[in-house]
C-alpha cells in the first residue's frame, strides 16, 4: 500500500479513515457485526467502496463550526427584532408547526439510524460517511428547534413537539416511515434514508419547506436551509454511492435493492403528500404548485436519475406513473381531510380566498376546476351559513401510509380507492395498491401497526371521546386547533399588524 | 455610561416548550441545551419491531441492566448542543494546527533521537486503531442507548475519537514523510506486537457488549481511564528526547481527557447514585474492566518503559481512585 512516494490525496484519507480499521481476531467478525448479512445483500469488496466525500475530522470540526456562528448570529438577531412580524401573513406560522411536529423529530430519527448504519456495517469508509450524516441529522434536529423555538414563544400548536409527535394521527405517518426504516437492516435503512429519502426526494422535501420560508419572510428558517445546504449535498452524494456500491458487488442484490427502491418510493410518495398540501395550501406566498415540483424534481431529475441507474438493471419505482398521476390530485385531498378534521388537527385551517383559488386554477388546469373548486366553494359557503362542515367520525387508516383512506382510483377522481388483504384470520385495508404490496411483501412486520384510529377504539389514547383524546394529544383546544380565522393566532397577528399601520401613519 | 438601544418589546404567550416547562418547574426561558435535548427522542408507541432483534423496540430502556426513572437525569455538565460542539472542537483544532505546523517547520519530529522515534512508532502510533474502536463503541452506544441526554454526547465522543485517530496518524505521516510507511507498520504493530495483544483483546471484546451502559464503562473508565491515560500521560520518559515535541502534538488528547471525562463521570455518578442495584452494577463493570485495562497496559509499559509495569499499575489505581471518587464500590 506505501512506498517512499508521498501519499495523494485519496490514499491520504484512505489512511485515516478505513485505514484504521482491521479484521478481529479475539471476536469472529459476524459478531462484531451481527446485522449485516441477514438482509441477503451480497458484498464481495468492501475496499471498492469509493468515498463520496473527503472530509477529516478537523475540517469538519472547521466548516461546521463556522456555519453555525454565522446561523445562530441570524437567529438572535430574528428573535431580537422580532423577525416573526415581519412574515408574509400569520397563517405561515402553520408551515412550521407541521415542519416540527412532523419533520424534526425525523431528523432526530435519521440521526440514530445513521448512527446504526455508522457502527453496523463492515466496511469502515462506509461507516466513517454515514457517521458524518449521523452527527449532522442531529445538527439539523436542533437548529430546527433552535429555529422555531422564537416562533413558539408567539404561536399556538410548536410547544408540543415531541409529545404530539408520539401520539397524534397525522404524525404517525412521518413516525411510522422512520420506524419502519427504523427498523429494518442497515442496508435497507441506508437505500430507504441515504438513497430514497435523501437523494430522490430531499428536493420535494427540504426544498419546499426552505424556499417557502425564503418566499414568506422567514429569515430565521431560510437560513437554516441555507447553512444546512452542504450538508445535504453530502448526504446526497453518500446515498447515490450506497446504492451504486451496492449494485456493482453482486447481481444477486438487483432484486432485493429494486424491491427497497419500490417501496421506499412509494412510502416517501405517500408522505410527501403533506409537503403537497403545505405547498399549494398552507404557503400565504406561493412558491411553486405541487405539481409544478413533482415534474421538475421527479418526472425529470429522477427519470435522469434512473436512466443512469438502468446500467445496473435498476427500473423506474413501481407505481412511478400512479404517483406522477395523483400529483394532480393528492394536495387537494389532504388538505380537504385537515379541514375536516380541523379540530383534531395541531394547526390551523381556512377555506382558499378567491385570489387563491384561481392561483389552483391556474396551476392545476385538469383537475381543481372539475373536482376541487366545488367542493371548497360547497364549504365555504356553509362556513358563512355558519354551518362550517367538521367530520365528527374517525376515519379509517391505511395500514401502511396510515393516512386516512381519503384517495382516489387511479383514473376516477371520484371514487375512494380501498384494497384489502386477509392476513393471519384479519383483514387490512390499505389506499392504494403500492400501499397494499408493501404490506403483503413485509404482512409480520405491517400488522403491527400502531394505527392511531385503531388505539382510540381500543381506549388507549386517554378516553372515548373526542376531548379525553385531544387532552392526551396535550391540545390546547381552542388555540391549537380550529381554523385560521378567530384563532388567537391570528388575533395576535392582526395586532401586531394593527400596531405596525398604527406607527406608520 | 451605557448605551441603550429602544426595542419593540413583545411580550410572549410563553417563554419555551412545554416539555422542557415541566420539567423547569415552570415556563421560563430554557436554554439551548435544554431545548436540544429534553424529551427529544421518541419514547411510546412504537409501530414496529426491529427485524435484528424483536426482543425490544427501536428506543427501549431494557437494552441496558441500570434502570433510571429517567433518562435525562445524567445531563452533560459541558452542555454541549451540535454547535456548542463544533465551535469548541474548533477552537481545539485550532491550537493542534498551530502545533503541527510548529513540529514540522522545525523538523522537531524528524530530528528527535532513533530511540524516541522508536518509541513513538511503537508505543504512539497504534493507538489510532484503539481510538478507532473507541469511535465504533461510542457511535454504539449513540444507536442502542436511551435518551437524547446521553447519546448524543456520545455521537460527539465518537467524532473525537476519529479526529484523534486522525491526529495520531498524522504524528506518523510527519515521521514517515507523508508516505504512510509508519501507518502501516503500527497496524502490523497492532495486529501481531505481543505488547499491544491485550489492548487488542480488550476493545475487540468491547465490540460484542450488547448493554450499552456497561459499555459506556468499559470505554469511559476502562479504555480512556486506563489505557489512553497511559500512554498520554505515564509513559512520557518512553518518547524520550522528544516528550515535549509528542506533547504538543497530543495536547487535543489531554485536553479532551479532561474534557470528556467531566461529561462521562457525571453520567457514570448520576446513574450509580440512582439506586443500590446500578450501583451494583456499575461498581461491578468498572472493577472489571479497570482491572481488565490495567493488565492489558502492563506490557505496555513494560515495552516502552521496561518498568515492571509500574506505570500501568499507577494508571490502574488512579482510575480505580476516581471510580470511588464517583460513589462506586470498586
Amino acid at each position: 500500500m506505501s512506498g517512499t512516494k508521498k501519499l495523494g490525496l485519496r490514499q491520504r484519507y484512505e489512511y485515516l479513515t478505513r485505514g484504521l480499521d482491521w479484521e478481529t481476531s479475539y471476536q469472529p467478525m459476524d459478531k462484531v457485526f451481527p446485522y449485516d448479512s441477514f438482509e441477503g445483500i451480497k458484498i464481495k469488496d468492501w475496499s471498492a467502496w469509493e468515498d463520496p466525500f473527503r472530509l477529516t475530522m478537523d475540517s469538519y470540526w472547521k466548516f461546521q463550526a463556522e456555519k453555525e456562528r454565522k446561523l445562530y448570529a441570524v437567529i438572535d438577531a430574528f428573535a431580537q427584532n422580532n423577525g416573526q412580524t415581519g412574515i408574509s401573513d400569520g397563517r405561515y406560522a402553520n408551515v412550521l408547526k407541521l415542519f416540527l411536529t412532523g419533520i424534526s423529530p425525523e431528523e432526530y430519527q435519521a440521526h440514530r439510524g445513521f448512527a446504526f448504519a455508522g457502527r453496523h456495517l463492515r466496511g469502515a469508509g462506509t461507516r466513517v460517511a454515514a457517521q458524518m450524516q449521523s452527527i449532522d441529522e442531529l445538527r439539523h434536529l436542533q437548529t430546527q428547534v433552535h429555529t422555531i423555538s422564537h416562533y413558539n414563544k408567539y404561536f399556538d400548536g410548536i410547544g408540543e413537539f415531541p409529545h404530539m409527535h408520539d401520539r397524534v394521527w397525522y404524525l404517525s405517518v412521518p413516525k411510522s416511515f422512520f420506524d419502519d426504516a427504523r427498523s429494518a437492516g442497515p442496508f435497507e435503512f441506508m437505500i430507504a434514508i441515504g438513497f430514497a429519502f435523501e437523494y430522490l426526494l430531499t428536493n420535494l422535501l427540504f426544498v419546499p419547506f426552505m424556499s417557502g420560508a425564503a418566499y414568506n419572510g422567514d429569515m430565521s428558517t431560510v437560513t437554516f436551509g441555507f447553512s444546512a445546504q452542504s450538508d445535504e449535498s453530502r448526504h446526497m452524494t453518500l446515498g447515490i454511492e450506497v446504492i451504486k456500491f451496492l449494485l456493482e458487488q453482486h447481481p444477486d442484490n438487483l432484486p432485493i435493492v429494486q424491491k427497497w427502491v419500490d417501496k421506499w418510493f412509494w412510502r416517501g410518495h405517500r408522505l410527501l403528500g403533506l409537503v403537497a398540501m403545505m405547498m399549494d395550501y398552507m404557503l400565504p406566498k406561493k412558491v411553486m404548485s405541487w405539481k409544478e415540483a413533482w415534474d421538475i424534481y421527479f418526472v425529470e431529475a429522477g427519470g435522469a436519475l434512473f436512466q443512469d441507474l438502468g446500467r445496473y438493471g435498476l427500473k423506474m419505482p413501481k407505481y412511478a406513473d400512479i404517483a406522477t398521476a395523483e400529483a394532480e390530485h393528492i394536495s387537494h385531498q389532504n388538505w380537504a381531510v385537515f379541514y375536516q378534521y380541523t379540530h383534531a388537527a395541531a394547526f390551523h385551517t381556512w377555506m382558499p380566498d378567491a385570489e387563491h383559488l384561481d392561483w389552483l386554477s391556474e396551476k392545476y388546469p385538469n383537475t381543481f376546476d372539475k373536482y376541487y373548486r366545488p367542493r371548497w366553494e360547497m364549504w365555504a359557503k356553509m362556513e358563512k351559513e355558519g354551518k362550517r362542515f367538521y367530520n365528527n367520525a374517525l376515519p379509517q387508516l391505511c395500514q401502511t401510509c396510515q393516512i386516512p383512506m381519503a384517495y382516489t382510483e387511479p383514473g376516477n377522481p371520484t371514487e375512494i380507492c380501498f384494497r384489502s388483504t386477509q392476513y393471519k384470520g384479519d383483514t387490512y385495508h390499505f389506499c392504494s395498491d403500492g400501499c397494499k404490496d408493501i404490506f403483503c411483501d413485509e404482512p409480520e412486520k405491517f400488522s403491527q401497526a400502531w394505527l392511531p384510529v385503531h388505539q382510540i377504539f381500543q381506549g388507549n389514547c386517554g378516553g372515548a371521546t373526542v376531548p379525553d383524546v385531544l387532552r392526551w394529544y396535550n391540545m390546547n383546544v381552542g388555540a391549537d386547533n380550529m381554523d385560521y380565522v378567530g384563532s388567537p393566532d391570528e388575533k395576535l397577528w392582526n395586532e401586531w399588524h394593527a400596531e405596525k399601520l398604527r406607527q406608520a401613519s | 455610561m451605557t448605551v441603550q438601544i429602544k426595542t419593540i418589546d413583545l411580550a410572549p404567550k410563553r417563554h419555551t416548550f412545554g416539555h422542557i416547562a415541566r420539567r423547569l418547574g415552570e415556563d421560563k426561558p430554557a436554554s439551548r441545551y435544554q431545548e436540544a435535548t429534553f424529551d427529544i427522542q421518541a419514547t411510546t408507541n412504537f409501530h414496529y419491531k426491529p427485524l435484528w432483534e424483536p426482543e425490544y423496540w427501536t428506543y427501549d430502556t431494557r437494552k441496558t441492566t441500570v434502570v433510571m426513572q429517567d433518562w435525562y437525569k445524567p445531563l452533560d455538565p459541558r452542555q454541549y448542543y451540535y454547535a456548542a460542539y463544533n465551535i469548541a472542537r474548533a477552537n481545539m483544532n485550532q491550537a493542534a494546527e498551530r502545533n503541527f505546523a510548529f513540529v514540522e517547520e522545525r523538523g522537531l519530529l524528524t530530528k528527535a533521537s532513533e530511540s524516541a522515534r522508536g518509541a513513538i512508532r511503537r508505543g504512539l502510533l497504534p493507538l489510532r486503531h484503539l481510538h478507532w474502536g473507541s469511535n465504533m463503541n461510542m457511535t454504539e452506544i449513540c444507536q442502542r442507548g436511551y435518551g437524547t441526554a446521553v447519546t448524543a454526547p456520545c455521537i460527539f465522543s465518537a467524532g473525537d475519537h476519529l479526529g484523534m485517530a486522525q491526529y495520531v496518524s498524522r504524528i506518523g505521516l510527519l515521521l514517515d514523510n507523508q508516505t504512510g510507511s509508519t501507518l502501516d507498520e503500527a497496524k502490523q504493530t497492532w495486529l501481531n506486537d505481543a505488547a499491544w495483544q491485550d489492548t487488542r483483546r480488550l476493545i475487540e471484546d468491547t465490540f460484542v457488549e450488547r448493554d450499552w451502559f456497561h459499555l459506556f464503562v468499559a470505554q469511559t473508565l476502562g479504555v480512556n481511564g486506563v489505557l489512553l491515560s497511559l500512554i498520554y500521560k505515564n509513559v512520557e520518559s518512553a518518547w524520550d528526547d522528544a516528550g515535549l515535541t509528542v506533547a504538543l502534538l497530543t495536547e487535543f488528547m489531554n485536553d479532551w481527557r479532561a474534557e470528556e471525562s467531566r461529561w462521562s463521570d457525571a453520567v457514570i455518578k448520576i446513574v450509580a447514585a440512582e439506586s443500590e442495584e446500578n450501583k451494583a452494577l456499575v461498581s461491578g463493570w468498572a472493577k472489571h474492566w479497570i482491572g481488565r485495562a490495567t493488565e492489558a497496559a502492563k506490557p505496555l509499559s513494560v515495552a516502552l518503559l521496561n518498568d515492571g509495569g509500574t506505570a500501568a499499575i499507577a494508571a490502574g489505581e488512579a482510575a480505580l481512585k476516581k471510580a470511588a471518587s464517583l460513589g462506586l464500590a470498586v
